[in-house]
């Protein structure tokens, strides 16, 4: 039989890096092919040769048995093949439609736009996928959630015979995930072929017909999704055996409290929520997308303003309003949005794991002490395992998930006493999962207060000593963590609506 | 009922700042505030006859600050505009009185040379990776030489060719409405305001200009092709400084080799004030209009008021910075 797309001793060579090492790569229509790998095993840079994103090097390409080079996106949309990027990729300035429809706008005579057409016609895609969204909204104000959903329209607006979705649920909550299963159903369904990379394993479980594995830019088989257990997937993923145990919880009621909060209210977002966090406490906060979590903790860092409330950390009350006096209070946060607010992407891994905390590396002059800086990252890239080829390699060329360890590490180096993760694990393999996993238990070990936003519930269940649970930001309440806690109790506070209209099919 | 009278206005002002226009309701405010405090200030400043003096003196800046509007939209920046100005304006002097060709070849001419130059600029810019400021500093500095080469650095009169000082002295509206003498100067700032405000608002063109200052790795990975978009926005923006070469031409009635430089400084303070982010993807030609209107109005309302030359450029300065900075702090406030 022909297929859709073959790949076949497909090469690609960065400087520093052999990304692809003869990897071969094949996709029917109607099947869901997922393509897994550790962080930088060469899944986006793969995707980014089947569609003209990147020429390749060396190998073959075939599309409907034709061999094909698509040598940009424009070829390679005319071949059938569309792509959602990892990173999102929408303008911020313009709409929704604007965006979804970029390139092929509806026109009248002498180049004039269609606006209304332009509109109507995203509202169609909006509408097949369920997505209740203004065309005329304009993309920058919308949640990452949102913006995601909206990239996905965009791809699906091509018609594509090949649809690659490179981690599209990594910020989308579980109802959207559903939706877009749907959506990956109805396009199987059409014959419509997908290429499918998450680091979500359950996800593989549930929409994946095939499995194509790699590790460090090498091809190391392609097994059928439903006849191979998870464990053996991630085996050949990661090279070795993964333990997933989460360690008993440690009892840390009578340590100091580190962090508490009390009453902090801003506008809709957060209203009157109070809590708690012991010395090497990890408190964990589930709920749904858009809960309130992550505006809590913007608060707390003095990222945003509180209209009411009190922090007190160690017993005494502070007065944060930016970042800089949160940090001073020996608070640090790590954004869920590490490209605009984590990174430094045009900067070496170096650079950016020093920068929160330059003042450790100059001397009395001022004059930076390059040395310890390459001793302190290459400590951390090793401890972190981050897959760079130096560390005066720039962040914007390494994998997504590399990227989430120098934030990582970044924030590491700065020895705060309360740490905030939002979103830890976002794009981040099984392996370094557990490794980070690893890391934040011994950040408690040693006396760190660490709180855990997570949208990803077996994460929460798995790290937190407490869960907190947000909706429409009230905390609706605070579970024991560890077995005592079921996700049914977690889902049904995070659903807990403050009007009457509480519905079972929210949950979903 | 008399309570509810004061809210009326604030929730309609406050629908206006939330459409996103508020640097330009701003700007249109200080302009409204200028007027009026110059005009209790000198009795002189409102005659018609002034108020026309500074729109004559508003259309070459305004036309100016168009054109840099388009490519300040798109991420980039424009220096060479007042350079290549002159440089249209000296080869209009070369069809029309070295050539002695008709006078509409010569505004052909004007066109044609700046749409070049701009197409120029934008394969520098968009082909070979050149950074805008670069590109168009070179840019500035080769059409400057080129002028005095051309011209043999004498100014090129057009004394040969009558109807050619009507383009900006004459007025079509004078003549047919005698008691508004407005100048075709100024008419035709406002009919390139209109039309480019139409392109940018409703053409692809416009798009791809908010969307290539917006993001335009993005733009390039949905199959556009950025660098012909790109070139032809910047032959636009040529295009609209050929026709403030005309403008110049016509009012001085002669192509100046050496006038020119410090003109894009200008335009780009008018975009500034009215509110075009110079990050790019966010800005408005009614805006760039509004800002040169400003200007003007500075200008002459201090010199109607007898304050020195030097201290009216001092308080330029000051406004554009005031401006960008209400701009900023609106932002930090939406955040
Ligand atoms: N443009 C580039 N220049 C240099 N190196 C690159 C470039 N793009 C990717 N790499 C490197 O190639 C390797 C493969 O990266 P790739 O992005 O394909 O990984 P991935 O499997 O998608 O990982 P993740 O799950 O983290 O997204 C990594 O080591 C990365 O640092
Ligand atoms: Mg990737």
């Amino acid at each position: 039989m022909t297929f859709l797309v073959e790949m076949r001793g497909i090469e690609k060579r960065f400087p520093g890096v052999h990304a692809l090492k003869a990897v071969q790569f094949d996709l029917q229509p109607g099947e869901v092919h997922a393509l897994m790998g550790e962080n930088g095993a060469g899944k986006s840079t793969l995707m980014k040769i089947m569609s003209g994103i990147y020429p390749r090097d060396g190998g073959e390409m075939f599309v409907d048995g034709q061999p094909a080079t698509p040598d940009g996106p424009r070829a390679a949309q005319d071949l059938g093949i569309g792509i959602i990027h990892q990173e999102l990729s929408l303008m911020n300035d313009l709409t929704a439609a604007q965006n979804v429809l970029i390139g092929r706008e509806p026109r009248r005579s002498f180049g004039r736009l269609d606006e209304p057409a332009l509109n109507a016609k995203t509202a169609e895609i909006f509408a097949s996928l369920n997505l209740a969204m203004d065309p005329r909204t304009q993309v920058g104000t919308q949640t990452i959630a949102r913006q995601q959903l909206i990239e996905i329209a965009k791809a699906l607006s091509y018609n594509p015979r090949v649809l690659i979705m490179d981690e599209p649920t990594a910020a989308l909550n579980d109802a959207e995930i559903n939706e877009l299963f749907k959506v990956i159903a109805k396009l199987k369904a059409d014959g419509v072929g997908i290429v499918y990379i998450s680091h979500r394993m359950d996800e593989i479980k549930r929409i994946a017909d095939r499995v194509t594995i790699l590790r460090d830019g090498a091809y190391i088989d392609t097994v059928d999704a439903a006849d191979t257990p998870l464990s053996k997937i991630i085996q050949l993923m990661v090279g070795r055996e993964v333990t997933q145990n989460a360690p008993d919880i440690p009892d840390t009621t009578r340590n100091d409290v580190a962090l508490e909060v009390q009453n902090l209210s801003h506008g809709k977002d957060v209203r009157n929520v109070s809590f708690s966090v012991r010395k090497g406490e990890i408190l964990g906060f589930a709920g749904l997308m858009g809960a309130g979590r992550t505006e809590v903790a913007r608060i707390i860092f003095g990222a945003d303003p509180k209209d009411s409330g009190a922090i007190f950390v160690h017993g005494q009350q502070v007065d944060i309003r930016t970042p800089n006096a949160a940090v001073q209070a020996g608070i640090g946060y790590l954004s869920e949005d590490r490209k605009h607010f984590g990174l430094a992407v045009d900067m070496t891994v170096r650079a950016n794991i020093a920068m929160a905390h330059l003042g450790e590396f100059t001397n009395r002059l001022g004059v930076l002490d390059e040395g310890a800086m390459n001793d302190t990252a290459l400590a951390y890239i090793d401890q972190l395992g981050i897959r760079t080829p130096s560390d005066m390699q720039d962040v914007r060329l390494l994998s997504g998930g590399n990227q989430q360890k120098v934030v990582i590490a970044k924030w590491l180096l700065r020895d705060c006493d309360v740490l905030i993760f939002d979103e830890p694990t976002r794009g981040i393999d099984v392996g370094a999962k557990s490794e980070i996993y690893a890391l934040l238990e011994d950040l408690a070990a040693q006396g760190c207060a660490i709180i855990v936003i997570s949208s990803e519930l077996p994460e929460v269940m798995r790290l937190s000593h407490r869960i907190a649970v947000m909706c429409e930001g009230r905390l609706t309440g605070i579970l024991p963590g560890g077995a005592a806690t079921t996700q049914e109790q977690i889902m049904e506070l995070a659903t807990q609506r403050d009007t009457a209209s509480v519905g079972t099919e929210d949950v979903i | 009922m008399t309570a509810s009278t004061p809210g009326a206005p604030t929730a309609t002002l406050s629908r206006i700042i939330a459409a996103g226009t508020h640097q330009r309701v701003l700007a249109f405010a200080s302009l409204i505030i200028l007027l009026i405090g110059f005009s209790i200030a000198s009795p002189n400043f409102m005659q018609t006859s002034n108020m026309i003096a500074i729109l004559q003196a508003t259309s070459v800046n305004g036309v100016l600050a168009i054109a840099v509007t388009l490519v300040i939209i798109t991420g980039g920046i424009d220096l060479s505009v007042g350079t290549m100005m002159t440089f249209c304006a000296v080869i209009t002097g070369v069809v029309l009185t070295y050539a002695g060709m008709p006078l509409m070849l010569g505004v052909i001419a004007a066109v044609l040379t700046g749409a070049l130059c701009g197409a120029l600029s934008g394969t520098f810019v968009a082909k070979m990776a050149i950074p805008p400021f670069i590109a168009t500093l070179g840019m500035m500095l080769i059409l400057k030489g080129l002028s005095l080469v051309i011209s043999g650095t004498r100014p090129i009169y057009f004394n040969d060719t009558p109807g050619f000082s009507e383009i900006s002295r004459g007025s079509i509206i004078g003549d047919i409405i005698p008691s508004v003498p407005i100048p075709n100067g100024v008419l035709i700032l406002f009919i390139v305001a209109m039309v480019t405000a139409y392109i940018l608002n409703r053409t692809v063109l416009g798009r791809y200009c908010f969307a290539l200052g917006s993001n335009e790795e993005s733009v390039r990975l949905s199959g556009v092709n950025t660098d012909r978009w790109k070139i032809a926005i910047y032959a636009l923006a040529g295009a609209i400084v050929g026709i403030a070469g005309l403008l110049i031409a016509s009012r001085l009635n002669s192509a100046q080799p050496a006038l020119g430089l410090g003109y894009e400084l200008e335009a780009i303070a008018a975009v500034v004030i009215g509110g075009t982010s110079l990050s790019g993807g966010r800005g408005s030609i009614l805006g760039s209009l509004i800002g040169a209107l400003i200007m003007a109005v500075l200008t002459n309302g201090l010199r109607v008021l007898s304050v020195a030359q030097e201290w009216q450029t001092v308080v330029t300065g000051a406004i554009i910075i005031l401006a960008v900075y209400a701009d900023m702090m609106r932002r930090k406030k939406s955040n």
